[in-house]
């Protein structure tokens, strides 16, 4: 799934500054399950927002409510009748969910509640880790089913730099070196040779080095 | 045994302590509220294992958004203590109006809206 973190309130609050009515829009897609913006955290913006107002003397008027996803035009559309009474929307899908709402609906403002951050799981309860970076043409497979291109802080795809040590990455002791991880499991399986064989360059350009990108299916258009 | 504890503490039971949520701490704030506070079970007593440190975790969460906001995270606390300490349940919430008589009246208050 996608996963975001709240932006720190000190910038929420200052996008709804002069505001006095806003909608905070949630979205019952990755950001409910990465618990940072479905109906729950929702409330909980709303009820700090209002607290910081009524703080300041200055009251602001904060309506609340989650849709089923904000990256689909079909949920974007229940929302038609509630835009154009605010002097903000916040939204707090991933970074999709804001632009989508201001495609459809052009003269409402909408400020993202969120900073979105990477593709991943939970590794635990109220952890989660980037797996994967998008880059268009997978190629875990050759890699025991871990991703050098997420997981390596530097990508790379041919081993491990010098700077693997004891399992760590060189850039912090907290983060696992992947390479150390495919390098024992092709080893443990007695696989290693797996890679020695050479590989064409990787073509990036179903990454995002190819510009923006667009899936189109054409069974499925209309 | 009947024991008195100070009449402006407002009891809300419920099953567990693990039931308290993040927003019903900052809704108490939000309707005026000068201070809320979780009495729960003693570490390591909780009937469902976790409930009382869910509820410390959450009661340390709203603490960091009062201080965000420049309201004493004071106001906010987390107790425990076993359900057959009645004088303890009294001691306590003595010990909160105190504290929250100290604070003064929630810079939060209603009357405060323009
Ligand atoms: S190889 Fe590409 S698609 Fe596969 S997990 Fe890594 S980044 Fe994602
Ligand atoms: S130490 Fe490992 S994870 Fe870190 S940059 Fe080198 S190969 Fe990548």
């Amino acid at each position: 799934m996608i996963v975001a973190n709240r932006k720190p309130l000190a910038e929420i609050r200052e996008m709804v500054e002069n505001c006095d009515k806003i909608l905070i829009l949630g979205c019952k897609g990755c950001v409910t399950v990465c618990n940072v913006g479905g109906a729950r955290e929702v409330s909980i913006l709303a009820s700090i927002l209002r607290i910081a107002r009524k703080k300041e003397g200055r009251l602001l008027h904060v309506d609340e409510m989650t849709i089923e996803r904000q990256c689909d035009p079909e949920y974007i559309e229940q929302v038609k009748d509630r835009v154009g009474q605010y002097d903000a929307v916040v939204s707090m899908a991933c970074g999709v969910g804001p632009q989508f709402l201001s495609e459809a609906y052009p003269a409402q403002r909408f400020f993202p509640a969120v900073n979105t951050t990477f593709f991943g799981g939970a590794i635990q309860h109220g952890v989660w880790a980037e797996r994967c970076a998008g880059c268009g043409t997978c190629i875990i497979h050759y890699f025991d089913g871990m991703c050098p291109i997420a997981r390596c802080s530097k990508s790379l795809l041919h081993g491990p730099c010098g700077g693997s040590a004891n399992g760590k990455c060189e850039i912090s002791k907290e983060v696992d070196c992947i390479w150390d991880k495919i390098v024992r499991k092709k080893m443990e399986e007695g696989h290693l040779k797996d890679l020695l064989d050479p590989k064409p360059p990787k073509d990036w350009r179903t990454a995002r080095d190819g510009g923006p990108r667009k899936s189109v299916r054409e069974e499925l258009v209309q | 045994m009947r024991l008195s504890y100070p009449s402006n503490v407002k009891v809300i039971q419920v099953p567990c302590s693990g039931r308290v949520d993040i927003i019903h701490l900052l809704k108490a704030i939000e309707d005026g509220a000068d201070g809320v506070y979780v009495a729960g079970c003693l570490e390591g007593e909780c009937h469902f294992l976790t409930g009382n440190f869910k509820a410390k975790k959450r009661v340390q969460y709203v603490k960091k958004v009062l201080e965000e906001l420049g309201i004493e995270p004071e106001r906010v606390e987390m107790f425990n203590l076993s359900a057959g300490e009645g004088p303890r349940f009294a001691e306590i919430a003595t010990e909160m109006t105190e504290r929250i008589r100290e604070l003064g009246p929630s810079p939060v208050k209603p009357q405060n809206a323009a």
